[in-house]
């Protein structure tokens, strides 16, 4: 039984829920993100957050499997900074909303002013909602100075409970400084661009299991909607317990996520849309 | 975790067993990606900055001190602190320019 706690299943067939369902996931969240494409207007973002927390969730269940939202522009689509304020505008509407656990994906991904002027404006979204807070790191070469960033602005913000935030996708070069930090840290499982199984199972062993966990990111792009199953194989032959497994894959989502009110590991009976 | 320290719970014997074919076939994709980019019609121009990348990583991976992970991903970051006035386009690149340091 596992829990992935990042997961675009917008992006994703049905067969892929019949198949995180057979590998033992019961439940999945869902961060708001870029869809490939750059929308062309607020209405857009409307269908999609009605998409992420109406359509979504039944799919899900019927494969008994719970699904929970997060609302937010994502940091891709934040370069226009009047076109973001009108999308951010509709954030309260769908926070209100019983399968919403909070404001994600927010972040940087270039490291531009503007991505962090929309940032800090989530973060004041999230702190005045009492919101859990999901965040994304950079890619690749951006993402040691736009994590840096991104903890300097939760810091300067100050009104958000460390322990209220997950900030995701770290690697080797960013995990300590999230912890350090109070907040939980999320391990993304790629094929190239995050980290491998074996790397996240090294990140472990290293830093320990406590305000960790690990997902599939699984999208339109190159991912592995199975790679926390799979990761939990790399766990099993590497010698790590039972109990450390189910730590990781269940217990520690579980914990973070439970800090909203909202989050169930129990689908909702299936329904016919 | 199970063990202290960071010590993995399988001695190095094992890991080794583990991981060894998988680290090899790695190895020498590089190598093969390196010859490959040697034999284009165009080899004898400038380098390209990621190819230097990769070379500087591979300095760092045979060296031994520890954290070479760390280390690598470090050597490939954007080193700036400061954000920038507007986002140069959607993608990363996998390794920071140097003239843009």
């Amino acid at each position: 039984m596992y829990i992935d706690p990042h997961v675009h299943m917008v992006s994703r067939t049905t067969d892929d829920y019949a198949r995180m369902a057979t590998a033992g996931c019961v439940a999945v969240t869902e961060p708001a993100f870029w869809a490939g494409f750059d929308r062309s207007s607020a209405a857009g973002f409307h269908d999609y957050f009605r998409q992420l927390t109406e359509s979504e969730p039944r799919r899900a269940a019927a494969y008994g499997i719970a699904h929970h939202a997060w609302i937010c522009i994502n940091p891709k689509e934040a370069e226009d900074h009047g076109f973001a304020r009108e999308v951010m505008s509709m954030i309260p509407e769908f926070l209100s909303r019983p399968n919403v656990l909070g404001v994600g994906e927010i972040g940087l991904n270039r490291n531009s002013k503007t991505e962090l002027a929309v940032f800090e404006e989530h973060l004041e979204i999230a702190a005045r909602h009492n919101s859990l807070v999901l965040i994304h790191t950079p890619h690749l070469e951006d993402k040691l100075k736009g994590t840096r960033l991104i903890l300097d602005a939760i810091a300067a913000h100050g009104k958000i409970n460390p322990a209220r935030i997950l900030v995701d996708h770290v690697e080797e070069h960013t995990v300590r400084m999230v912890l350090d930090r109070g907040m939980w840290a999320g391990m993304t499982l790629y094929p190239d661009t995050k980290c491998t199984a074996a790397r996240a199972v090294d990140i472990m062993e290293m830093h320990g299991t406590e305000r960790i966990w690990i997902n599939s990111a699984g999208d339109w792009g190159h991912s592995d909607p199975l790679a926390v199953p799979k990761a939990v194989v790399t766990m099993r032959a590497r010698g790590h317990t039972a109990a450390d497994i189910q730590k990781i894959s269940f217990d520690n989502p579980r914990s973070f996520l439970s800090q909203s009110g909202n989050f169930s590991v129990n689908a909702p009976r299936p329904t016919i849309a | 975790m199970t063990t202290p320290e960071g010590k993995p719970p399988l001695d190095r014997k094992t890991l080794i067993d583990l991981g060894f074919i998988d680290a090899r076939a790695k190895v020498l994709d590089i190598a093969a990606f390196l010859d490959r980019l040697d034999r284009a019609s165009d080899a004898n121009t400038p380098t390209d900055f990621r190819v230097d990348a990769i070379r500087s990583a591979l300095e760092i991976a045979r060296d031994n001190s520890p954290a070479r992970a760390e280390r690598i991903l470090k050597c490939w970051s954007d080193p700036t602190t400061q954000p920038v006035a507007h986002a140069d386009g959607k993608a990363a690149r996998g390794a920071h320019p140097p003239h843009t340091s």
